[in-house]
């Protein structure tokens, strides 16, 4: 008799949630962040619809500030057949010169990111947007449903959320509506590490320690990873052996010296580690409740 | 605690292959305001190393501004994730938390105590294998408490932990424990708990959470963390029939057509037959299709394909079920409901109902009564407001596969959306199907035990009942037997008088006769039993291996042992036939207890003490049995 482990539960439970979305949703796409969640979700969706390919498009929300690793990564795969890869880029932002130096982190996630998003699924009219948070990453996520709705303005109100019982899912909204979907919810870190480990996810080598130049700057590390990062005077890059928990635009991104160079060096130094994984991340702290104010607005 | 501490890593291979071992359990905490859930929670994530620096950082920094703890740690603030709760102080939502052991991954759902928000209980509930159920020590069983007792136990949630939280502040006193433990046990009697595990714990201080506490040494119990990485959680959906409903047909080209979906019970393999409803059409599965390679079983729990050996028409919606005990079928049933929207549930209003795969149009055509979740007394009404429960009788648009919910939760519960806002606004659990005649009609060829049991509603067993001779079997039996009657269900006993004069009155008393007679009973009320009956066996089956034997040749929990323990002295004092006398003076030979022994069951269902009880009282613990295990229920 087979018997499952909480992994494979995880992953009969995600699947079970792709398979829903492209089941019943009429023109849904799938969130590419080019992490190492987005790895998983990959890894999940081509198994949902083997041996038929994966019946949806992924769309990546391109800030131009992504690390050039990323980039590198995102590509071979916009270059693979079975995969249908779109890339938006808010070119109003573009033109407007709008970055996290010259207009701060907050501006710069709100225009490129988020109104980025807006703009695609609206382009697109995308009626569900699959993506890799999970429960445990913040405190308002661990509210969030699997099935998430937004009003046609592609705002979140926690306060009147679907109820989610057993493994029922009520996909239906009305016309201008859309879904977020989370088929990662409950998930945590460890899983999956544990998962990418199992199943030999390929994943942005980033995560993976190695001597990288970086400036350290109000207790972070970051990374000079082109010469767009403007230099405070008498500021010396440093090649230092670091690695990156988290992935998103890279001078919002801290790096972590490390010397985890493996997937199993990394999972043994992640249960050894005392700081969460979004620390890293500069979006976080800007005020106690900052995720969830920034997920109302349409933020993923 | 080494259990919980950080690992060490000589080989980290090697854990990280006995971490991908761990099972998965998922628990929800229920209680009423300020009695400490999360808090608890708090704790448990805090314990188990699941807090990091920066977030502990913050929540220190959190307590000073939103806590209630004064100076110390407010383990509560890092469970209520929303602002608006911070503020308030109150937990408002379903929060899914999440900690692991190295046995063991949690996923915790905290579902708030305020009676509005019964609905996300209920949410929280219908995933949960085992419910925390939280009580103020000062406060003891309150209404709240029978409420969430309530709607776990409709929900069908088998295994109930009674954390009797703040034990600080009635200085540790067993005698509070005890009668809250004993006022639960008494209301809860009747709601088919498997287990309930009580636990004095104090959230704030930690007593008996992670470690047993020196301020409790009377209790001898596990402390809750380890209770929870060890609790048994026995999932009956891999032994029951196979279910799957189709969610996706995947046909990426002429060559290839399989169908996707998550197994909700059994098991399946290629060439075993399955029967696609609410068609009937039946067929071969040729595949068990994945991405890493082809399957030779699949099982309960697991997202798979399957190919058939035949073109069966199948699409999204229908289920596939093990041939040999398909689901049933119907369009109208008669369901428990609960009413989860500010708008009230209307009879004949058209809602949409989505069950499994499949979604139907679908009208309430009357509602039979309200349940008062507080009292559970039935009340007259028609409708159903917010958060109210009632038990309703339901018409679809068109026929569906289902079980009953207490049958296979997940083949039997239903969400009800709201045709106009989209929005979900009730929740529904099927007891059974309704117009039963059309029924037997369309499925005519398959009358099964199943569907003889649901025709005399209710749930056939075997009651089995072994002792001495002159221990009272017979007297017990019959009491049980005029109470299920008076009950309106269909039984039968079998007993030496009826048996040993007829289909047996070839057989002595020989150990090789013993064995055969024990066989052919069991046989028999098989049979009945499949004809739908609670049987009553009353024999003195005095060896293990034929009980056992006859126990496997049912399904699990359809055989109930019954061990009626007297002492030999005690059945041969009483000697009402007169027969110890005769056996003693070598009138009879082979007698059990003077000259062939009597092996006493080592873990019978009910264990009877008659010695100390009158028949009737024995008569109830049996009843009481059969609720707790489902086959009575109110």
């Amino acid at each position: 008799m087979t018997i499952l482990t909480h992994l494979d539960r995880l992953e009969a439970e995600s699947i079970h949630i792709l398979r829903e979305v492209a089941a019943s949703m009429q023109n849904p796409v799938m969130m590419y962040s080019i992490g190492k969640d987005s790895s998983v979700m990959l890894h999940l969706a081509r198994k949902a619809f083997y041996p038929a390919p994966i019946p949806f498009p992924l769309l990546h929300v391109d800030t131009t500030w992504k690390f050039r690793e990323m980039i590198a990564f995102r590509d071979v795969l916009k270059d693979d057949p079975a995969t249908d890869l779109l890339v938006h880029i808010n070119q109003e932002g573009v033109e407007q010169g709008v970055g996290p130096f010259t207009h701060g982190s907050a501006v710069h996630t709100d225009i490129m990111k988020t109104q980025g998003l807006k703009q695609a699924l609206d382009k697109h009219k995308f009626d569900a947007a699959i993506g890799g948070a999970r429960r445990d990453e913040e405190k308002s996520r661990a509210k969030e449903r699997i099935f998430s709705f937004r009003s046609a303005q592609h705002r979140w109100d926690p306060k009147n959320q679907r109820p989610e019982l057993w493994s029922l899912y009520n996909t239906r909204i009305k016309p201008g509506e859309s879904v977020r979907v989370f088929p990662l919810s409950n998930w945590t870190e460890l899983d999956i590490w544990q998962y990418i480990y199992q199943e030999e996810i390929e994943i942005v080598p980033l995560y993976f320690a190695k001597e990288r130049p970086v400036v350290e700057r109000d207790g972070i590390l970051v990374m000079v990873d082109d010469d767009r990062l403007p230099l405070e005077p008498g500021e010396e890059p440093m090649m230092k052996k670091v690695r990156f928990r988290t992935l998103g635009c890279y001078p919002l991104t801290g790096a972590v010296e490390s010397e985890a160079s493996t997937i199993t060096e990394i999972i043994e130094e992640m249960l050894r580690t005392t700081t969460s994984e979004r620390e890293g991340r500069a979006i976080d702290k800007d005020a106690p409740a900052s995720m969830e104010l920034k997920k109302q607005e349409g933020y993923f | 605690m080494a259990a919980y501490a950080v690992p060490q890593f000589n080989n980290i291979k090697s854990y990280l292959e006995s971490q991908l071992e761990k099972s998965l359990l998922r628990f929800i905490t229920c209680g009423s305001v300020d009695d400490g859930k999360s808090t608890l929670i708090g704790r448990l994530l805090y314990e188990s190393k699941m807090i990091f620096d920066d977030q502990l950082a913050s929540l220190k920094n959190e307590s000073k501004k939103f806590g209630t703890q004064g100076e110390e740690i407010d383990f509560a603030l890092l469970v209520d994730g929303l602002a608006a709760e911070r503020e308030q102080g109150i937990t408002i939502d379903v929060a899914y938390r999440f900690f692991s052991t190295d046995r063991r991954k949690f996923i915790v759902a905290d579902t708030p105590g305020h009676e509005q928000y019964t609905r996300n209980m209920a949410t929280g509930a219908s995933t949960a294998d085992l419910a925390i159920v939280m009580i103020d020590a000062r406060k003891g069983v309150l209404t709240q408490t029978r409420r969430h007792s309530f709607i776990v136990s409709l929900l069908g949630i088998k295994h109930v932990v009674l954390c009797i939280n703040k034990m600080d502040l009635v200085d540790y006193d067993q005698s509070v424990y005890e009668e809250i433990l004993s006022e639960y046990r008494e209301f809860a009697s009747d709601f088919g708990f498997e287990s309930i595990q009580a636990i004095p714990v104090s959230a704030l201080a930690g007593d008996n959470v992670v470690t047993n506490s020196a301020r409790t040494p009377w209790y001898d119990g596990p402390p809750l963390m380890e209770y929870l990485d060890t609790v048994e959680i026995r999932s009956d959906a891999a032994e029951k029939p196979f279910r799957m409903p189709v969610q996706w047909v995947n046909r990426p080209n002429l060559d290839f057509r399989g169908f996707a979906g998550q197994i909700i019970s059994g098991s399946i393999k290629p060439g075993e037959k399955i029967r696609a409803l609410p068609s009937g059409k039946s067929s071969t599965v040729a595949r068990v299709v994945t991405m890493g390679g082809d399957l030779e079983e699949a099982v309960e729990g697991q997202s798979v394909t399957l190919t058939l050996d035949d073109e069966i028409d199948i699409s999204r919606g229908d289920v596939l079920c093990a041939d040999q005990s398909p689901a049933e079928v119907s369009d109208q049933f008669q369901a428990t409901m609960l009413w989860m929207s500010d708008s009230a549930m209307l009879p004949g209003r058209s809602y949409i109902m989505k069950m499994g795969a499949r979604e139907a149009q679908m009208q309430v055509t009357e509602q039979r009564y309200r349940v008062d979740v507080n009292t559970r007394a039935h009340e007259a009404a028609k409708t159903l407001d917010l958060n109210e429960i009632g038990v309703v009788n339901i018409a679809l648009d068109r026929e569906v596969a289902f079980d009953a919910y207490r049958q296979n939760r997940r083949m039997g519960g239903f969400i009800v959306i709201d045709r106009m806002t989209s929005e979900t606004v009730g929740l529904g659990l099927i007891n059974f199907a309704l117009r039963r005649a059309s029924n037997i009609h369309r499925q005519a060829l398959d009358v099964t035990k199943d569907l003889r049991a649901s025709m005399k509603g209710q749930k056939p067993v075997i009651l089995w009942f072994t002792g001495l001779s002159g221990a009272g079997k017979s007297t017990v039996a019959n009491i049980v037997e005029k109470r299920l009657a008076a009950m309106g269900r269909h039984t039968y006993t079998l007993d030496g008088d009826n048996v040993r004069h007829g289909l047996n009155h070839d057989l002595g008393f020989t150990d090789a006769d013993r064995v055969e007679n024990i066989r052919r009973v069991g046989e028999v009320a098989k049979l009945m039993m499949d004809a739908g009956l609670i049987v009553l066996v009353s024999f003195i089956s005095p060896f293990r291996a034929e009980r056992r034997i006859v126990r496997q040749m049912v399904d699990e929990g359809e055989f109930i042992e019954v061990y009626v323990d007297v002492s030999l002295e005690e059945a041969e004092r009483r000697d009402v036939k007169g027969l110890y006398k005769k056996a003693r003076a070598g009138e009879i030979k082979n007698f059990t207890g003077i000259d062939s022994p009597y092996e006493a069951p080592l873990a019978p269902e009910v264990h009877l003490n008659v010695g100390a009880m009158a028949p009737h009282e024995a008569s109830d613990l049996i009843i009481e049995r059969l609720f707790a295990a489902g086959i009575l229920d109110v």
